[in-house]
Order: structure tokens, then sequence, then C-alpha cells
């Protein structure tokens, strides 16, 4: 066990946990932000995706101890009242079927369009399809993501 | 920076100074309230007044609606309110959806399974919502010495355009809920609809988008511990014996306990319990056959060509009709087993206490958690609660309450309040898996190519009844056997989305095709002349709707301009199933040498669609999942132990494989008849027909990806 310190959605936290206890762990079983998803644990599905540092990263493997003095965003972190333009184009293109995966995706989208604001359809669909949804909400997610770019400024 | 020593006793977290500054005390372990607990104040309506069992409205105007039906991703929290909102003629924009409990005096069938909750409820809802305006309208007369009659109500609101009063549903809830309930109640003409076959959104779309605590695995509670449970690893193990000494040794941990074949290994956290069940030595015995693939494709042949079959429809003389044939086709198909894969892994809270059981979880049917939760603890079933979390997919894997029967043995065992976690490993090797199957189609033609001859054999691994004897073409054909085989198999198996017909549906309406060509016909026209003659001459019962398959298959037609495109493949499908009727144009585009599957069309007749946005997302959804199981899912076996446990081997269509789907609704005003699952049947059929037109190479195994046809595309 080690004591850990963490910057998470510009909040600090300390917690004793072994090292190599997956950030996503920490953040559900530790610090109660279960915004953050389990699907697989291998960094196949994109369920737990965050940011550390502004990068889309898989929480789920990403023992605690590497994140370092990284600056950690998770869903709950991605704006205030939840109206960040991916959350807003999820909201308005009503995304969700079941909504598992759904933080997972907007991290993700997010992430994507502070790079890229200006993606082409295609670079939509190859960063979104790191991203599982077993539901199949693919043609809004894509249709989402593109709304998205086209109000991010 | 100051450092916040919490008072939990679960000390390991400590609470810093914000980096800007700022002090965050917004979470701690010690008080209840800062948990996260689950969203779905089932209390939070306790002051309105209570209508019925479906809704309340409090002085604030606020109409709680409460949705009994678990929510899986098919929209039955929006929908079910919707009905309810709609005979209620509520405000939208003031309603409240809630996830009701588990509660069989107030709910009949609080099931999500077999696309029959908005059948199931349809009127029900319609009553309770109408019920409550009449209370409201009468209330407002009597209030203001008026006729009922020349009251309306819109928005949320009552009427009397004569004198100019108005009043809100909130101000006279109490005065409503005074007045006796009628015997009979008016439902609305279905013409006057204004929220039923609009678009509403999800309703609970802002708590997914940032993150809530919703689902079953999101449920924490002071003192809870967390259990992983090692299960055997292979089908037909028993276990013989467990040394557990090096994991309680292992930080975090509370205690490794042994039930059945289970054993289940006790901490304070997640990791830390997943850790320590790697050190747990199990021994284990066979107690069956350890089955490998190879053992299946061996029994299938045994079964088809020998097996003792159960008849389950027989018409005519088919032995005679083959023997006088112009023309046979013979194929057989078969389909693998496959996991269900919800992204929410299985997962349940119980807590065992000396007065009762608290179950909290995702599961498809509440009250089979609670009948087993009863039993194993002696308690009587009304000393056992459920409360029921939306759910990270359901696909029929949760109609199993074996992961609550977990979580209540290991909380009886524990004294504790306990979680089980499945990991996906668990979840995909843990079983009750859709059965695989084989079929054996034969189809007579006589020299003007009518189908006068069909036999149909199913043989399944733990299928049951591999056929749906009385479906289409069944009644359409004047000499038909139906039979099937099943094989006990020590492999758990149980319904998967649409079950029997997610592979049945493939497998009959890809033969169809192959009969259609051996005919020299257009396979819709063939299959509109075998409607036609199961209409005008029926083989026969007859147990389908043939008009409102007829009207699918030529809206799908006409929509996707059958036949009159020019480098385009399609093909063709249509099922019924669950009560409700689609038919599917696959399209298939040849790029660079490589068939591709560009587009999907559907025509469904579902009955009144209630939510536009939902339904529509409902059958698109229904067509990727059908669609990314044909083409990639495998679950194969060596031992009796399953060879893919995650998605690095079981592969799911991602985003950059679907296809554009464009989606038809019949509009025929018939009360609602399902669409959970019947998309999915027909998708399937409808690409492997498209594919062959593109190939000419039937695609008979599932997964399509390993057939020969695609084995060196990627």
């Amino acid at each position: 066990m080690a004591l850990i310190k963490l910057q998470i959605n510009n909040r600090s936290y300390e917690t004793d946990v072994a090292e190599d206890t997956p950030l996503l762990w920490v953040l559900r079983d530790n610090l109660g932000l279960v915004g953050t998803k389990f699907g697989c644990g291998i960094a196949q599905c994109g369920a737990c995706t965050v940011h550390v540092d502004g990068e889309a990263v898989r929480s789920c493997v990403l023992p605690v101890s590497a994140v370092g003095k990284g600056k950690v965003t998770t869903i709950e972190g991605l704006s205030e009242k939840g109206d960040h333009p991916v959350q807003k184009a999820w909201e308005e293109i009503d995304v969700p079927q079941c909504g598992y995966c759904q933080a997972g995706q907007i991290m993700t989208a997010a992430a994507f369009l502070k790079k890229n604001p200006k993606p082409t359809d295609a670079q939509i669909v190859e960063t979104m399809s790191g991203n599982l949804c077993r539901c199949g909400t693919y043609h809004r997610i894509r249709e989402a993501v593109k709304s998205a770019a086209s109000k991010t400024k | 920076m100051q450092t916040l020593e919490q008072t939990s006793r679960r000390n390991f977290l400590k609470i810093a100074a914000t980096a800007s500054g700022g002090l965050f005390l917004g979470f701690s372990w010690s008080g209840a309230a800062a948990l996260p607990g689950i969203v779905n104040p089932e209390s939070a309506a306790a002051s309105a007044i209570n209508f019925n069992s479906f809704l309340t409205i409090g002085t604030d105007n606020i109409v709680t609606i409460f949705s009994p039906n678990p929510e899986i991703g098919q929209g039955i929290k929006t929908a079910f309110p919707m009905i309810v909102a709609e005979e209620l003629d509520a405000d939208w924009k003031q309603v409240k959806t809630v996830q009701a409990n588990l509660d069989t005096n107030k709910y009949e069938r609080q099931v999500t399974g077999g696309s029959g909750a908005v059948p199931h409820s349809w009127e029900r809802l319609r009553k309770a919502g109408a019920t409550a305006r009449y209370l409201l309208v009468e209330a407002a007369a009597k209030r203001w010495n008026v006729a009922s009659s020349e009251i309306t109500t819109e928005k949320g609101k009552v009427f009397h355009k004569a004198s100019g009063k108005s009043a809100t549903y909130g101000e006279l809830a109490g005065d409503a809920s005074k007045i006796s309930i009628p015997k009979e109640i008016k439902l609305k003409d279905e013409k006057n609809f204004t929220l039923i076959g609009q678009s509403v959104r999800n309703v609970d779309n802002q708590n997914i988008i940032t993150g809530k605590p919703l689902f079953g695995l999101d449920f924490y509670r002071e003192g809870m511990l967390f259990a992983l449970i090692q299960r055997p690893k292979a089908f037909g193990l028993k276990l013989k014996s467990v040394d557990s000494t090096e994991a309680k040794k292992m930080p975090g941990i509370v205690d490794v306990v042994t039930f059945e074949n289970s054993v289940a290994v006790v901490g304070k956290s997640t990791w830390q319990v997943k850790k320590a069940r790697e050190l747990v030595k199990i021994e284990y015995e066979k107690e069956f056959d350890l089955e490998s693939s190879a053992d299946h494709n061996r029994i299938f042949k045994q079964l088809l060509d020998g097996g003792e079959a159960t008849v389950r429809r027989k018409n005519g003389d088919v032995d005679s009709a083959f023997k006088n044939a112009a023309k046979i086709v013979t194929a057989e198909y078969q389909c693998p087993f496959l996991p269900h894969s919800p992204l929410e892994p299985m997962n349940f809270f119980a807590h065992v206490r000396e007065d009762g059981v608290e179950l909290v979880g995702p599961t498809q049917t509440p009250d089979r958690a609670r009948t087993e939760a009863a039993k194993i603890t002696g308690f009587p079933p009304e000393k056992v609660t459920v409360e029921i979390t939306r759910q990270g997919g359901g696909f029929g894997r949760r109609l199993s309450a074996d992961y609550a029967i977990e979580a209540t043995h290991v909380s009886k065992l524990m004294k504790a309040p306990v979680k089980v976690v499945w990991t996906r490993e668990d979840d995909m090797t843990g079983g009750t898996y859709r059965p695989a199957v084989r079929y054996r189609f034969e189809a007579a033609l006589d020299k003007t190519g009518q189908l006068v001859g069909y036999k149909l054999r199913g043989v399944g691994m733990n299928a049951g009844n591999p056929t749906r004897e009385d479906n289409f073409p069944s009644g359409a054909v004047d000499n038909l056997l139906i039979d099937s085989v099943d094989h006990k198999s020590p492999i758990t198996t149980g319904p998967w989305r649409a079950p029997i017909t997610n592979f049945l549906a493939y497998a009959e309406q890809s033969f169809l095709d192959e009969v259609a060509e051996a005919a020299g016909k257009d396979p819709i026209q063939f299959r509109l002349e075998l409607l036609e003659k199961a209409k005008k001459a029926p083989a026969g019962e007859v147990k389908y709707d043939i008009d409102r398959m007829i009207a699918v298959i030529k809206l799908a037609a006409e929509k996707s301009n059958w036949g009159k495109k020019k480098g385009v493949h399609q093909g063709f499908s249509v099922y019924f199933s669950h009560r409700s009727y689609v038919a599917q144009v696959g399209e298939v585009v040849v790029e660079k040498g490589k068939p591709v599957l560009k587009n999907m069309i559907a025509a469904v007749d579902c009955g009144i669609v209630i939510n536009k946005s939902g339904s529509l997302q409902q059958v698109r959804g229904g067509i990727v999942d059908g669609i990314g199981h044909a083409m990639y899912g495998n679950l194969t076996f060596k031992d009796g132990a399953p060879d893919q446990n995650n998605f690095n081997g079981f592969r799911l269509i991602r985003m950059n494989e679907i296809p554009e789907v464009d989606v038809h609704f019949v509009d025929n005003g018939i009360s609602p008849t399902g669409l959970g699952e019947p998309a999915l049947p027909p998708a399937g059929a409808a690409a492997a027909n498209a594919f062959y037109k593109a190939t000419k190479k039937r695609l008979r195994n599932q997964p399509f990806m390993e057939e020969e046809v695609f084995k060196n595309i990627s």
C-alpha cells in the first residue's frame, strides 16, 4: 500500500492503495467517482476512458502510481453543468440507450475534438471505433461527434 | 497543502485542499448521503398525492410516473411514462420518471423480456393516466360547479373555456384524490395523441452524460464488502478442494468462503479481491463430459442424421412430396454459442440481515431474484426487497438470477452487505450462452417452381426447441415436417435477445433465398407468392398475420428500390417474431475487390410507435447487434472451457464496421406489438443474401468472417 496523491477534476486527493491498482478502481472504489465505467479491464472497450493531461487514456489498465502529477479529468469533471459541447450534442441527438458506455464515448470524443476541432468523417469513425457500444448507438455517436465539432470553437 | 484525516473507518481515503486553494469536502465515506447511492428517488415523491401505482401529482405540479419494468437500454423508462402522460394530458416538462422497485402487489409482469412490456402494459398505462385525468376533471367541475363535459385538459392544466377558469393539476390533486375511481374509463382516440409518436429523449440522458451513479455496479454502501467468485473454469467440473491460505493473507481480504461450486473471495475493494482470487488454489473434479467445439460439430451431425427427433409440426405427406419433386434443395446452417456481453458485467448487491434481505442491482427479472433469495435465506418473499437499477445492457443475460443468488449466498455467509462483481472474463466464461445450433433444411419444388415440400430439423446444444414451427413458411407449404433434437450439454444456455429466432431467422431466410433461386424466382416475389398461397389455401393453422407480413415486405421493397440499383447487391429477409414484423434489405457493394455491407433498409410493423427517437434507435441497434454477431461473434470451447474470455478474443462490432441503417415504420394504428427484439432476427439473412449476390458464395455458418469468402479479408 502506498499513499497516492492525485489531481482529479481540479481537486486534490490522497488515498492509500496498492500502487498497481488501476486508476479506474481507485476512482470507483476509493474516491466515489463512479461515472467512469468498468467494461473489460483490458483496454478493449473504452468504457473507462478518462483524460490524463488532456489525453484520452484507458483507466482500467493505468496503474494509479503511473498517473504521477498528471491532471485527471473524469466524466464528472468534464464540465461544471454537463454542458460541454460533446455532452450537449449527446443530449440533443439522444445518443444513449442503456448508457453504460457513454461516459467513455464522451471522454474519447472530447479529447479528440480538443486536438482536432474540425475532423473529417473518417477521422471521427477511426477515433470512435476504439469504443464499444453494445446497444449499437454508433450512428448517433458519429452524428453527435460531428455536431459537437461544428459547435466547438 | 493542508491534509484532512477522515474519521471514517475507511481511513485510507484522505482529502486534501485543492490546487486552486479551495477545500474539497464533497466526498466522505463516513456520511451515507455522500456515498454514490443509485439515482433512483422512489421516495422523492412521497409527499405528493398518490393516484395509482403509476403516478403521483405534487402540489408543485410535478407528475411522477413510476416505471415498473427494468430498463436495460430498450427505452422502457421513457416509453412507459409517455403512455401515462399522453392519457393524463400532462406537461412532459413537468413529468419525472422513477424506476419502481419490485412490487408484485402494485405491478404485474415486472420483467424485461420477450419484447412484451409495452404490449402487456399498453392499456394498463393508458387507463392509469386516463383515470387520473378523469379525477382531476371531476375535481375541477365540482370546485367550479360546472359540468365536467365542459372541461378540457392540456399540458398539466384543466380549463373551463366558457368561464375562463383554469387550474393546474397540482392545485386540483388534493381534491381529485377524494373522488371515487370510475368503473369504466374512456381512453383517447388515438388520432388525438400529442405525445405518443413524437421523439422524446431518454429520460436518463442528463444523468448518463454527467456520470451519475445509475447502474448496479455504481451502488456502494458504507461497510459493504466486495466479492469476486471463482467458478469452475470448465463446464462439467465440480469443486473438490480449496486452499485459500495465501489469498487470505492478502491486504484487504476479509474472508474466502465456499458455496456450491463457487469460491468467493471477499474483501474491501474490487482490485484487492481480484488479486487475491488469483492466489486461491482450487482443485476440481470431472462431473460431466468436458466438451469441445469439435465434439459439438460431431454431435450435430449425429443428431441430424439419426437423432430421435421430436416432431414440432407436420402437414400433408412430406415423403411423397419429396419423392415426386422436380427439384430438391438441401442446405445446412450453423450458429455458434454466444455470450451476451452486456457492457456492464454481472453484479449484484445483497444484504442478508436478521429481519430480511435487501437486494439491489441489475436484473431483468427482479421477482426471480427475490424468489431465489427467499429460498436461500428461508425468509418469506415479502421480507426480500429488490431495488432495480438501470442496467448496462441485458440481452437476456439478466433474465438469469445466478449472480443475485451468489450475492445472497455470500452476504449470508459473511453476515455483511456484499456486492458481487464479475470481471469481463467471468462474464464471458460464466455461461448461460446463446446455444449453438445446426439446421438441416430440405425443400421440394415441383416443375413449375412451386414449393410443395419443406423439411426442417433443428439440433441444438441445450437449445430446447430450436425451431419456431408455426412461423412462416409454415402455413404456406402443403407438405411440411419440422422436428428437433436437443443435446444436453454441461454448457449452460439461456435466452439471448430474440431467443431462437436470432439464429433461426438467419438460417431460414437464407435458405428460402436458395430455394427462390432454385425456383428461378425473385426472392421477394417468391415469398409473396407463398404468403398468397397461405392466405388462399392455408396448410394447417396460420399463426402469423399474413397481411402484416406482406405489408412490410412491400414497404421494404419500395424503400430499397429493390432490384433497380446498379452496382448494388441486394439481399432480402423478413421475419415475424415477438408479435412484430420486420423486413430488411441488405446492400453490399464491392470495393477494391472486397464485399462491403453498406446499407440496411428496414420496414417495421410494431403497431403504434410510442417514442419515435427510441424506436428508431431500437431498430438500428437491433440491426447492428444482428449484423455484428452474424459477422464476428464466435465462442468456441476446448475441454469444456471457452477459448475466448474477453473482447480481445471475442469480437464485437465497432463503428467502422456498421452499415447505414434506414428505418421505415408501418403506420397502421394497431396496438403496440413490441420492439426490443424483432429488428434483430432478419438482419443476418439480409446481409448473407446480399453477400451471396456479390460473391456467389452462400454464408451457411456464423460467424461470416470465418467463412472461406471472408478468410482473406480483415
